[in-house]
């Protein structure tokens, strides 16, 4: 199988799926003649022109909005925010419009759009710049949202969001966008709602999203290493649709449950996790649910405090030895 | 001369109008009066608290959505705020539908999901019917932008209110509309207040008028009065023209009036922020429907005794709506889950895939 940077998986997919579907174009600020300001979109421009690969200009509520309104009338745009912390100037259009039209229209309309690009802290770029929105986003009935963690689902998923009639969001990790994955060859289709185990493991169960997930794998890393303790990994890829069963699955066998986000805490995509665990799975439970977040603060820009507001392998570490 | 110094010259004589059929123009009369039956009943059964909600009336404004409507064939797009009970009538939702939906029936035409400010109608190409001031204004770009990317000869009517041309989304798409030769009008139905805040006290703008701003974005523009609904065709006709010819967009102020508080919600608006004598005066002058009426009678098209008959068939339609709307059922409790996601109402593999609902 080859390897894949995450970025080269993600460009492949909108390759495949502009030749697949003439309704599907690509839309964002610097997407175009600039190859995208993470390479992301590199040569797709010169490969498909002006018609499927719009340079837009920074107006995220217009464009955005736009982005819906052509959705409505069956387009298949697929919208890149520079940064997901870009899109609270556009939220009007991406909540209450996107989420919303079906629902309000009784199920007339329907809008086939995909909203993607990277959201992360990491990268020393401050507060507004780090937003990790994928909480409000599932808090919003009408919404789907994906989180990929690896090349192949980046690919995966992209391509499956595009086909897909509801609105879905995708974010992604400018962290991960270099790093290399093996990658199924020919159509490689991931599905929303369906979990991935990245590593079985038998004693305590990770469950995480995005970059969260290398983390929790290198954790586990630690784990084996120095204890002989083994810790499954479960990935979520999408937080809505949720693969309930494959968590509480890991949950139900290991009887330990670590939940690790780079969210912030409160409100954040492990405390429904831990309802849902608590109610579903309670007599499984051998050890109060954990839960490892970023730190509860606006994203700090000093590199190394930055690093340690993140959660980093050790502290999913120590999070598992209080409860084994 | 502008359009607004024209405007006691009929637009009669203009060929979009001359060419009208005397069954064409009663049935712009008719359209009107049925739009201000229906507004005035559903004032009555609010007041009576049998609906909910918002209720924003097009009382006064009647001419603007159907003297543009009516110009429109079958890919052209209409979309609007949520003063959009009139649009909804105009396109041909039928009353029943949209009388059910203020009552949160099952039988509306969102299913009673969407209330007054939403009522959509895609197979007649209305795209809504909008909640957040502005917040369609990029939506109606986006029709325009799926038009000329299929390559669709078409134009967008994207109506706003006056308040709405102050909102950032707003100048997004504008901007974007010109950037990209979108097919776009841009309809802003001026009706001097932005709920309790006067024009005056709420808009910076040059001399010309509100969509005198279009030429900061070197958008072609026109503003006219609107209660003459001939002068409401002729002059968005232009419009039209211009987007099927040149694929580009307009913006064009209507001047009018609304004799209704900004919702019914608005109790300042007869003693507050406006006087009972600049209402009444602005009945007495600029009433669409009476302008319109003598102009059919003076035209020998429409006869005292037939315009009679249009008033009683248009109150009992509104009857035969409330009737309707009374004795059709309240959706179904399970019917709060559904119409979310188009997955998981079509039953395909991806909405049977992973837990959509957390209840």
């Amino acid at each position: 199988m080859p390897k894949l940077t995450y970025r080269q998986a993600l460009n492949d997919a909108f390759s495949e799926e502009i030749e697949r579907d003439e309704n599907v174009f690509l839309m964002g600020e610097e997407v175009a003649q600039y190859d995208g300001a993470y390479k992301v979109t590199q040569g797709l421009w010169k490969k498909y022109g002006d018609y499927r690969v719009v340079d837009a200009p920074i107006s995220e509520a217009g464009f955005i909005g736009l982005g819906v309104g052509a959705s409505m009338l069956g387009l298949r745009p697929v919208m890149e925010l520079m940064f997901w912390s870009f899109a609270y100037v556009a939220f009007d259009q991406l909540i209450n419009n996107a989420g919303n039209i079906r629902y309000m229209s009784g199920g007339l309309i329907h809008c086939p759009i995909v909203i993607r690009g990277p959201a992360n802290g990491g990268t020393n770029v401050g507060a507004t710049h780090s937003h990790t929105p994928e909480n409000f986003i599932a808090n919003t009935p009408g919404l789907k949202v994906c989180c990929p963690a690896t090349a192949a689902d980046a690919k995966g998923l992209m391509k499956t969001a595009i086909r897909d009639n509801d609105p879905v969001y995708v974010m992604e990790n400018t962290l991960l966008y270099g790093e290399e994955w093996e990658v199924p060859e020919g159509e490689h289709l991931v599905p929303l709602g369906k979990a991935d185990v990245k590593r079985e493991g038998s004693d305590i169960t990770f469950v995480a999203h995005g970059r969260a997930v290398i983390t929790s794998l290198q954790a586990a890393d630690i784990l084996e290493a120095e204890r002989g303790i083994k810790a499954e990994v479960v990935d979520l890829r999408s937080i809505r649709p949720l693969d309930a069963d494959t968590v509480l699955n890991s949950v139900k066998k290991t009887n330990r449950v670590v939940l690790v986000e780079e969210n912030k805490p409160f409100c954040g995509v492990g405390a429904q996790l831990a309802s849902m665990i608590q109610l579903e799975a309670f007599d499984h439970l051998d050890a109060p649910i954990q839960r490892v977040s970023s730190i509860d603060a606006p994203a700090i820009y000093s590199p190394p405090l930055e690093k340690v507001q993140l959660p980093s392998p050790a502290d999913v570490v120590a999070a598992a030895e209080k409860i084994l | 001369m502008t359009n607004m110094e024209q405007a006691e010259e009929s637009h009669a004589a203009d060929p979009i109008n001359a060419s009208l059929s005397a069954e064409e123009k009663i049935g712009l009369y008719r359209d009107m009066v049925r739009i201000r039956r229906f507004e005035q009943t559903t004032l009555s059964i609010y007041q009576k608290g049998k609906i909910g909600g918002f209720l924003h009336l097009y009382i006064g404004q009647e001419s603007l959505a159907v003297g543009a409507v009516s110009l429109l064939g079958d890919t052209d797009h209409v979309i609007t705020a949520y003063r959009d009970h009139g649009h909804a009538l105009a396109v041909g939702m039928s009353m029943n539908e949209c009388m059910a939906e203020l009552y949160g029936k099952a039988t509306g035409c969102s299913k009673g999901k969407g209330g007054s400010m939403h009522y959509f109608a895609p197979d007649k190409n209305f795209w809504g019917g909008h909640g957040i001031v502005a917040g369609q204004t990029p939506l109606g770009a986006g029709l325009a932008f799926a038009l000329k990317y299929r390559k669709v000869p078409g134009a967008v009517l994207c109506f706003l209110g006056d308040g709405a041309i102050n909102q950032g989304a707003f100048h997004e798409a504008l901007n974007l509309a010109s950037l990209w030769d979108l097919p776009v009008i841009y309809v802003i139905e001026n009706n001097g207040y932005s709920m309790g805040t006067s024009q005056l006290r709420s808009t910076a703008h040059p001399q010309g008028g509100l969509a005198q701003r279009a030429e900061g974005y070197g958008i072609a523009w026109d503003i006219f009065p609107g209660a003459d609904v001939y002068t409401m065709r002729a002059c968005t006709q232009k419009a039209i023209d211009r987007a099927y010819k040149k694929s580009r967009p307009t913006i064009l102020e209507v001047v009018t009036y609304r004799y209704q508080g900004h919702s019914v919600a608005d109790s300042k608006h007869k003693d507050g922020y406006r006087t009972k004598e600049e209402i009444e005066a602005q009945k007495t002058l600029n009433d669409p429907i009476a302008r319109f009426k003598k102009i059919l009678i003076e035209e020998g098209v429409l006869a005292e005794e037939q315009s009679k008959e249009i008033q009683a068939a248009a109150k009992l339609e509104v009857d035969l709506a409330v009737k309707f709307a009374e004795e059709s059922p309240f959706p179904e409790e399970a019917a709060i889950t559904e119409d979310v996601y188009y997955e998981v109402d079509e039953k395909t593999e991806a909405g049977r895939t992973g837990r959509h609902f957390f209840n």
